[in-house]
């Protein structure tokens, strides 16, 4: 088993998980015998060529698919426990989410779309309000708040989903290739506010990537081939 | 933030909106609009049932309702009006009649009729009659000889007013009876069969002529409310006691009318799901075009931990505000367009042969019901919620990863 060390507790614990799609006859496997872990405040890059698995295990750990055997286990949480609104609402508590399309809601504004998760979440409209406009402006956003996402740069939507998926105070943050559409100067921009993120909050972040910059930045390298780590670097 | 959320949604694609929403709007306005004018014609057919002699309530002697001969009467009508006045509502109207068949004939023709012999002022308020003749004057209470006819009649006689008419009937004796008369005013009906059917005289002429001294054939009585009837003919039937007597009420007297009534509520329910059904359709296709493109934010919001029924609710709410807004839009244009016909009426003069075979007038006035307008907007929006549900739940039920796939 692969685990970074930092005498924290591990956050995710993904034990003997196996994913299996079918093509026909044909078995493919996407994960096989996948052990690892990740330690709390971890900033860690999971990278692999198209095909080895990568965002299938975030997908795995972020509760968004099942594991077909295996154990997977979130902030103490183990998924096979758990129902689809457990799961839910374990998502909606304690994991963030960014994605390579950033994916934002096209009709709410900038603010609004980072205030969504904190509705979903109960919170009220002034705190979401004010936690909303204060995440914008540590993204770098204050003033575009009133902006939809049409109005924005690749960059600039990029930065919201980081503030959206921060917003909720959430352990985890998983970030699915998230400086694919972005030049390399928007990237780093980016990067670097995670990078602060983590830090300054001590956020987990887990990377599926290709973007060797990603990878300099993170703490943690894990490579994936053919579903199965191949090589696990702490730096 | 929902409301705005969906609010926003809906004008994402502003051209299909509109498309569902005049979908909604004009759905809306031809069942409400037409099912007024529904209702008038079936007010206009009730009224002019109870109308033409008919009454709400109808007291006869024994035997007359199956056989309208002079030698069914009622001897103490006065003493039952003054026991019914007691039960019945002020406003109530009564009439007393001889109602017989006869033959009406002069030089050049003759044929069938129905001779009344009324008490004009009592006729008042209670049918057709009561409102008075289109030419020449109303029989008074002292003409003795004076015959009041339709101007159909008049016509189909090939006879003016001044001119005799001479009415044959049988007498209580038995015996066959005539009388002539003079035609001192014609009475215009909505009907052209009533203006050939009722001929009337003077009560007290019409007693002479068949020889019943002071009887009657009928009380007529006209209550504040059609609806009334029933429950005053129960209250008639138990003060009176008298087997001599029998109560009808107009739904009794009038049965085709009746039976129209209870079978017209289901067709007007049958009416607006047709309607609706050609609606379904759209409001399906438009629903699911909606959800289609936007799979991609439906696993997001999955992935956001948004739980499956808020997403069902989301799209319900989107489908809900376009119904409501284009039910909205449809009740004011039903409304606005039943407004501007109904003071002056539609004039299906052209048709009105074919509508007088079911006692319609040829001016229909239509009628907005508010049961009526409460159906078809139920019907709308709570069964176009209900089909909004399939594409809602298609959205519901996608996974994250399936959605993410989503081109």
């Amino acid at each position: 088993m692969y685990s970074y060390k930092r005498n924290e507790m591990p956050i995710v614990e993904v034990r003997g998980v196996n994913k299996v799609y079918q093509q026909g006859d044909i078995r493919i496997f996407a994960l096989k015998d996948v052990d690892i872990t990740f330690d709390s405040g971890s900033f860690a890059a999971i990278a692999g060529p198209s095909g080895s698995g990568k965002t299938t295990l975030l997908n795995i750990v972020g509760g968004l698919d099942l594991p077909d055997t295996g154990e997977v286990i979130v902030d103490g949480r183990n998924f096979g426990e758990m129902s689809q609104g457990q799961l839910a609402q374990l998502r909606l508590n304690r994991i963030g989410f960014v994605f390579q399309s950033y994916n934002l809601i096209p009709v709410l504004s900038a603010l609004e779309n980072v205030e969504y998760v904190m509705l979903l979440q109960g919170v009220g409209k002034s705190e979401r309000r004010e936690r909303a406009m204060a995440m914008l402006e540590e993204v770098g956003l204050g003033d575009k708040y009133n902006n939809r996402p049409a109005e924005l740069s690749g960059g600039q939507q990029q930065r919201v989903a980081v503030a959206r998926s921060i917003v909720s105070d959430p352990a985890i943050v998983l970030a699915d290739e998230p400086t694919a559409n972005l030049d390399s100067k928007t990237g780093e921009g980016l990067l670097r506010i995670m990078a602060g993120m983590n830090e300054k909050r001590k956020v987990t972040f887990i990377f599926s990537t290709h973007d060797t910059m990603v990878m300099d930045y993170a703490h943690r390298l894990v490579n994936l081939r053919d579903g199965r780590v191949a090589d696990d670097q702490i730096k | 933030m929902e409301f705005q959320l969906a609010w926003r949604n809906i004008w994402r694609n502003p051209r299909r909106t509109v498309i569902i929403m005049i979908a909604v709007i004009i759905g809306l306005w031809t069942m409400i609009s037409l099912t007024a004018l529904s209702r008038g014609m079936v007010n206009d057919m009730i009224e002019n049932g109870i109308a033409t002699l008919t009454g709400d309530i109808k007291i006869y002697p024994a035997g007359y309702h199956d056989d309208p001969s002079v030698a069914y009467r009622i001897g103490d009508a006065d003493q039952i009006v003054s026991g019914i006045k007691k039960i019945l509502p002020a406003g109530t109207r009564y009439a007393r009649r001889i109602k017989v068949n006869a033959v009406a004939s002069n030089a050049r023709h003759s044929g069938g009729v129905t001779l009344a012999g009324i008490d004009p002022e009592m006729e008042k308020g209670v049918s057709f009659i009561g409102n008075g003749v289109a030419d020449g004057r109303m029989i008074a209470e002292t003409d003795k000889n004076a015959i009041v006819v339709g101007q159909a009649l008049l016509e189909k006689f090939d006879t003016r007013i001044g001119h005799k008419l001479i009415l044959m009937a049988q007498g209580a004796d038995n015996e066959i009876t005539s009388r002539a008369f003079q035609i001192i005013g014609v009475y215009r009906a909505k009907l052209t069969s009533t203006e050939k059917q009722y001929v009337f005289v003077n009560l007290s002429a019409a007693r002479k002529m068949l020889g019943v001294g002071t009887d009657i054939s009928e009380i007529s009585i006209s209550l504040t409310s059609h609806d009334e009837a029933e429950p005053f003919a129960r209250e008639i039937r138990e003060l009176l006691e008298d087997p001599d007597i029998e109560i009808y009420t107009w739904k009794d007297l009038l049965p085709m009318l009746k039976a129209y009534l209870d079978i017209f509520d289901g067709f007007i329910v049958l009416w607006f799901l047709v309607v609706f059904a050609a609606m379904a359709f759209g409001i399906i296709n438009t629903m699911l075009m909606a959800v289609y493109e936007r799979m991609r934010e439906f696993g997001l919001l999955k992935a956001l931990g948004m739980k499956p029924s808020l997403i069902l609710r989301s799209v319900l709410l989107e489908s809900g505000m376009l119904l409501v807004i284009g039910a909205l839009a449809g009740n004011l244009l039903a409304a606005g367009s039943v407004a501007m016909v109904a003071a002056k009426g539609i004039d299906l003069s052209a048709l009105a042969t074919g509508f007088e075979y079911f006692g319609m007038s040829s001016v229909i006035y239509p009628e907005i019901v508010t049961k009526d307008v409460v159906l078809a907007n139920a019907v709308v929006v709570i069964l176009g919620l209900a089909v909004s549900a399939y594409p809602a739940a298609k959205a519901s039920r996608i996974t994250p990863v399936e959605a993410m796939a989503h081109v």
